[in-house]
């Protein structure tokens, strides 16, 4: 039983994190807010007045910014879909007995540890490239023309390295989920005469249903918040194409200096990532009490 | 009950899977092969490489002359170490509480802190870059690691809550009973028990640290950079680069995916905050 002085030092042990993570979430984000309504370029020294809704304006009527939108929508919906089915696909295929299942595990897992930067430089110059890359030598060889990957399809491009990038976590989590169905139940079914398809549409996927939420829920977090993979291939172009609301903050507040417009798309960006997180968090408090 | 399976079924399971994972590790293959072919021999077609082409180490001393790679290497090492090692020392205390000491309010507390992971780096970007301008943590090693050992902490302190909330609490009230005080209780008790799960929640920190590429792109120019920079900066290519390129992912990446090998539960466990095991 926990005693009075058992809950003081509880108390004491758990402070350090708390106000750590209190400071950490208040004060800059209690800054973005106060900037987002000041008038404040770094390349223009001097006062900075109070505008209120002025850099929020700017923020959301420049067409950058319904293109980014746009944007940050096919993206994170793009690797969804691509890393959701695959990895539905790659679970079920690693579930069934064969011969070697750990390498293959290990070689299907890889590109989950690979860093961003490197990914996306390999992807762009090894395998993207018109001329020297993989996929153009075999549209060459083949009698076609070589596609202009970053020129032509620059987002599709970086949903094709990001999805490559998540597709393991997507098959590493809905396998950790596939192997604790209870193999009796999808024996009984069988022997009551249920085929493999209304096996996979009744058991499997009902007991998938939480972990692809899991799923989609975390890739959004962390999907809206894709960068170095911009930055190293396309850097928001060609126009601007690939530039997602990530890298238009990143873009008005430091490469062009305006840190009120800067501040006001950050804003924006934490109130976007929150209606994602709210039903994230709610999935996962519920997982609390069970 | 496990079903008696024919070989024949499982030969075909293993062409296609294996089939799949040759080509999801494909990229890796392919750069682990160009990081020891010469720049001329990189750029040929894919069959030329891989059969008409000889074999060098070269590339891997050009990479350390031309880009320095000790000096990233050992960036890296320091701040997802030390961001890792910083945030367990807070993190230990906080879940050992929450798990063994649970209040009204345990459950508030911890998805309050999760909420704050859930927070977009973007919207803090230009605040923390003005804080690191002005007192001179930018492209710091200590700015870093303190930056990373904050986003990290949320994901730290609910590894190892849920890996302390396992450990049954019977066992440290037989320990209290027999005159153990709080510190004989965490230190004889509770760590031998929590090693295996601090030792999952440091391996998965590291690679999170390691691999983060946002504030180690946006907070570093030349002192701190750690490997994600260091390959950055062959985003501009120069002539041929393709083996130097390879040579420096290989490189970056290897002590990771090495590490990363070891850690695919606790990865499960630790990205999505026990909601999936």
């Amino acid at each position: 039983m926990a005693t009075k002085a058992s809950r003081a030092a509880a108390r004491m042990m758990i402070s350090p994190a708390v106000i750590l993570l209190f400071a950490w979430m208040i004060v800059p984000l209690g800054m973005t807010l106060y900037f987002s309504v000041l008038r404040y370029n770094l390349l223009t020294p001097g006062a900075n007045p109070f505008v209120g809704w002025e850099n929020y304006y700017w923020f959301l009527t420049d067409p950058s910014f319904s293109a980014a939108m746009v944007n940050t929508l096919v993206l994170v919906g793009g690797v969804l879909l691509i890393t959701v089915i695959g990895g539905i696909l790659f679970a079920l295929l690693l579930d069934r007995p064969m011969f070697g299942q750990g390498v293959i595990r290990i070689m299907v897992i890889a590109p989950f540890f690979v860093m961003p930067t490197v990914s996306a430089l390999v992807w762009k110059n090894m395998f993207m490239n018109p001329v020297n890359g993989i996929f153009g030598r075999i549209a060459t060889g083949l009698g076609f023309q070589p596609v202009d990957f970053f020129g032509q399809i620059p987002l599709a491009s970086i949903i094709i390295i990001v999805a490559w990038q998540w597709l393991p976590f997507a098959t590493l989590i809905l396998l950790t989920a596939l192997q604790s169905l209870d193999q009796e139940q999808l024996e009984a079914a069988e022997m009551d005469g249920a085929n493999w398809t209304s096996r996979f549409w009744y058991i499997m996927l009902p007991h998938l249903a939480r972990a692809i939420t899991v799923v989609i829920l975390i890739q959004t977090i962390f999907l809206l918040s894709v960068f170095a993979e911009i930055l190293v291939t396309t850097n928001g172009g060609p126009g601007t194409a690939s530039t997602t609301v990530t890298y238009l903050v990143y873009v008005s507040s430091l490469l062009q200096y305006d840190v009120g417009i800067g501040s006001a798309g950050g804003v924006v960006a934490v109130i976007l990532a929150n209606i994602v997180a709210i039903f994230l968090m709610r999935m996962i408090g519920k997982n609390l009490d069970a | 009950m496990a079903r008696a399976v024919s070989n024949k079924t499982k030969t075909i399971n293993t062409v296609i899977a294996g089939t799949l994972g040759v080509l999801m590790f494909f990229p890796i293959l392919w750069i682990i092969i160009l990081s020891f072919k010469t720049e001329e021999d990189a750029v040929r077609a894919p069959l030329e490489v891989l059969f008409q082409s000889g074999w060098t180490t070269d590339n891997f001393s050009t990479v350390q002359a031309r880009s320095d790679y000790f000096r990233h290497f050992s960036n890296s090492v320091i701040i997802s170490l030390g961001s890792t090692l910083l945030g367990l020392v807070v993190a230990i205390p906080a879940a050992w509480s929450m798990a063994f000491v649970p209040a009204r309010r345990t459950k508030d507390v911890l998805m309050w802190m999760l909420s704050t992971k859930m927070m977009p780096p973007v919207g803090v970007l230009v605040p923390i870059y003005l804080i690191f301008r002005d007192t001179g943590l930018l492209d710091s090693r200590v700015g870093l690691t303190v930056v990373l050992m904050l986003i990290n902490l949320p994901i730290i302190i609910w590894m190892l809550y849920t890996y302390f909330r396992e450990i049954p609490g019977e066992i440290l009230e037989a320990a209290r009973m027999d005159g153990a005080g709080l510190k004989e209780e965490i230190l004889y008790v509770l760590t031998p028990m929590a090693v295996p799960g601090i030792a999952s929640t440091i391996l998965l920190n590291i690679i999170l640290a390691w691999n983060e590429a946002f504030w180690t792109l946006n907070l570093t120019a030349a002192n701190a950079a750690p490997l994600t920079a260091f390959i950055a900066s062959y985003s501009s290519p120069e002539g041929l680069f393709y083996a130097k390129l390879s040579a420096a992912s290989i490189m970056a990446i290897a002590p990771i995916l090495i590490m990363g090998w070891f850690s695919q539960k606790q990865l499960v466990r630790g990205l999505t905050f026990g909601a999936v095991k």
